[in-house]
């Protein structure tokens, strides 16, 4: 293999993983604040998707979908955090996952009866329209250099929402002993509705994102879905951090090992994630146990 | 947590009553049964795990699957067809792989447990789907149905619906009787209270560890039974039956039925089975509905349908 076909695919590697730290992100926070094994998560990065089908449909343009999707898909997790998540507080994780599948048989339903069972593809916004040459013979689309550039700035600034801001300490602090948060005098039911509909934002835009490079068909949250659960639990639970470089490495060996060894390139992800959990029980940035 | 005698004695008349289905003589309706029957034995395997041990595995469907796939390979290329053959031989191939895969998984706990199950899962689930030796995605035919011949003479024939379902049931109960006394024995006690609060157990002396491994290895080789008869009742083995959708389908199952009461996940497969029938012929949006009554069981129903019994006396 050439050098620069390498450096293809690697780019590609970082790309998909970018794309699902987008997703596995809200997943890890809302799995480490809340305590929810939230399995509807991977429904609303579908939704998203399907929006940006239905708004390129009529307008053409994948900014409107986005500045339509934030706003209504944040407003959208308020509602099932308020409605159905927050009334399982304190109960088990089986309760909650539970209630997410029924939630994603719900919204699968939501899908077909508002879309239909049909394939579909999304264009590219014509402004990144264009291929960025790569060495000689290989060129990179620039949508997708696009939305790597949007992932990390994405990234940076949750990076600094959770480092520099009270809210971000807040949630820090809640990830390790929400109890004394909520001693501390901190509305934490404000605090975990905020949190629920930002990750819920947050997958729904990563739907909006992919839906230019992947087709957009029915099922398509599920393997995102379990792939991002993959990414929370190799990067260690409630840590954004271990989301960050959990995705890069799900990213990498997916893509690289669809190149190296394609016979068993899919189950390459969870050979990975054996191996991590194997070495580290609780994931590369996860929390001791007594901390927990 | 003891069910009220009106409730026992329906529920043994219901299974009863599962005995008689044959006598209609619609051949859809003892498929369905036999079907429900397969997924009872299979959630009530996963109860030992989750609802005693409060093991929460993703690869209950991957000793399902490799039993399934066992007694094709053992029928086909060997031509082998005796049960009491193949049936050991399945149940010891799903027990060992459980005790393989258990062994590294309980490594690890809680979430982290069931991710590295499911990674164990969907790794077997890629192996077979993706190999064309295996049968790739379309899954491999059983040849020959499981026979009992003896002196020439054919005693059980499983390639007969009545006989088949006959089996079944048989089998379904007397694996509900051995897993209740399993439940009930010491080693049953332990494994709840393991579940309660583990580092107490450990402290106490008990090796911990041993104990949720035997529980996983026997629940791994119950499913391999369930397996066995899935292939036989249908005469294939398929590489869906390995993956995350068909474990998480069985934990809803459980869940739904209610957890740790082992008559609560048959009921709750027999439940799903009748309203994912009757909902998909009521309506297209069917899916909707069992999600309805999904998220309803969870908000108003927190022991599951099995609560609902148990309720009656408090």
């Amino acid at each position: 293999m050439s050098l620069s076909l390498f450096a293809l695919q690697l780019l590609n590697g970082v790309e998909y993983g970018l794309l699902l730290f987008l997703v596995a992100s809200g997943l890890t926070l809302i799995f480490g604040v809340l305590g929810v094994l939230n399995f509807a998560h991977g429904s609303f990065y579908m939704l998203g998707a399907y929006l940006a089908y239905w708004i390129g449909e009529r307008t053409g343009s994948l900014a409107v979908a986005i500045a339509v999707g934030i706003p209504l898909f944040f407003a959208a997790g308020w509602v099932v955090e308020r409605l159905a998540v927050s009334r399982l507080y304190g109960r088990d994780h089986l309760s909650q996952l539970l209630l997410t599948y029924g939630l994603v048989l719900l919204f699968n339903e939501l899908q077909r009866a508002l879309f239909g069972n049909e394939v579909h593809g999304v264009a590219t916004p014509r402004l990144l329209a264009f291929r960025l040459p790569l060495g000689e013979l290989q060129s990179w689309p620039a949508y997708r250099a696009f939305t790597c550039l949007s992932c990390l700035a994405i990234a940076a600034a949750l990076r600094q929402m959770l480092l520099r801001t009270r809210f971000g300490m807040r949630v820090r602090a809640g990830a390790v002993n929400p109890e004394m948060v909520e001693a501390l005098g901190v509305d934490v039911r404000r605090l975990l509705s905020v949190l629920f509909s930002a990750g819920t934002a947050l997958a729904a835009l990563a739907g909006i994102l992919a839906a230019p490079l992947t087709t957009v068909y029915p099922g398509m949250g599920e393997g995102v879905l379990i792939v991002s659960f993959v990414v929370v639990v190799i990067g260690g639970i409630g840590s954004v951090k271990g989301a960050f470089f959990g995705a890069l490495l799900v990213g990498l060996s997916d893509t690289l090992g669809k190149v190296l060894i394609p016979g068993i390139a899919s189950a390459m992800v969870y050979a990975v994630m054996a191996a991590v959990l194997l070495w580290r029980p609780r994931g590369l940035f996860g929390q001791p146990a007594e901390a927990r | 947590m003891t069910l009220p005698r009106s409730a026992r004695g329906a529920l043994w008349a219901g299974a009863l009553a599962l005995a008689l289905v044959p006598l209609s003589g619609d051949r859809f309706w003892v498929q369905f049964a036999g079907k429900v029957m397969i997924t009872c034995l299979f959630a009530v395997s996963l109860d030992l795990l989750v609802g005693y041990a409060g093991l929460v595995s993703l690869a209950h469907s991957a000793f399902f699957g490799l039993s399934a796939y066992l007694l094709v390979g053992l029928t086909n290329q060997l031509g082998l067809v005796n049960p009491l053959a193949t049936l050991p031989l399945c149940i010891a191939f799903a027990a060992l792989a459980a005790l393989f895969i258990g062994w590294l998984s309980l490594r690890a706990t809680g979430v982290y447990f069931v991710m590295v199950t499911l990674a164990f899962a969907q790794m077997l689930y890629y192996l077979f789907s993706e190999s064309p030796a295996l049968g790739g995605s379309d899954g491999l035919y059983l040849l020959e149905r499981p026979r009992l011949v003896f002196l020439g003479r054919t005693l059980v024939d499983l390639a007969k619906g009545t006989a088949a379902y006959a089996a079944i049931w048989i089998v379904l109960v007397l694996s509900f009787l051995f897993l209740r006394r399993v439940v009930r024995a010491p080693f049953g006690r332990v494994l709840t209270a393991i579940r309660i609060n583990e580092p107490r157990m450990r402290t106490l002396g008990y090796g911990t560890y041993r104990y949720k491994l035997a529980a996983f290895v026997l629940g791994g080789a119950l499913a391999g039974l369930a397996g066995y008869l899935d292939a036989t009742l249908y005469g294939f083995a398929n590489p869906a039956q390995f993956g995350w959708r068909q474990s998480g389908l069985v934990l809803v199952t459980v869940l739904l039925g209610g957890k740790g009461t082992l008559y609560g996940p048959a009921l709750g497969a027999v439940l799903l089975s009748v309203l994912e029938h009757f909902a998909e012929r009521a309506t297209e949006h069917w899916n909707a509905v069992v999600g309805a009554a999904v998220i309803a069981v969870v908000l108003f129903l927190p022991r599951g349908v099995a609560g609902l019994l148990e309720s009656g006396r408090g």
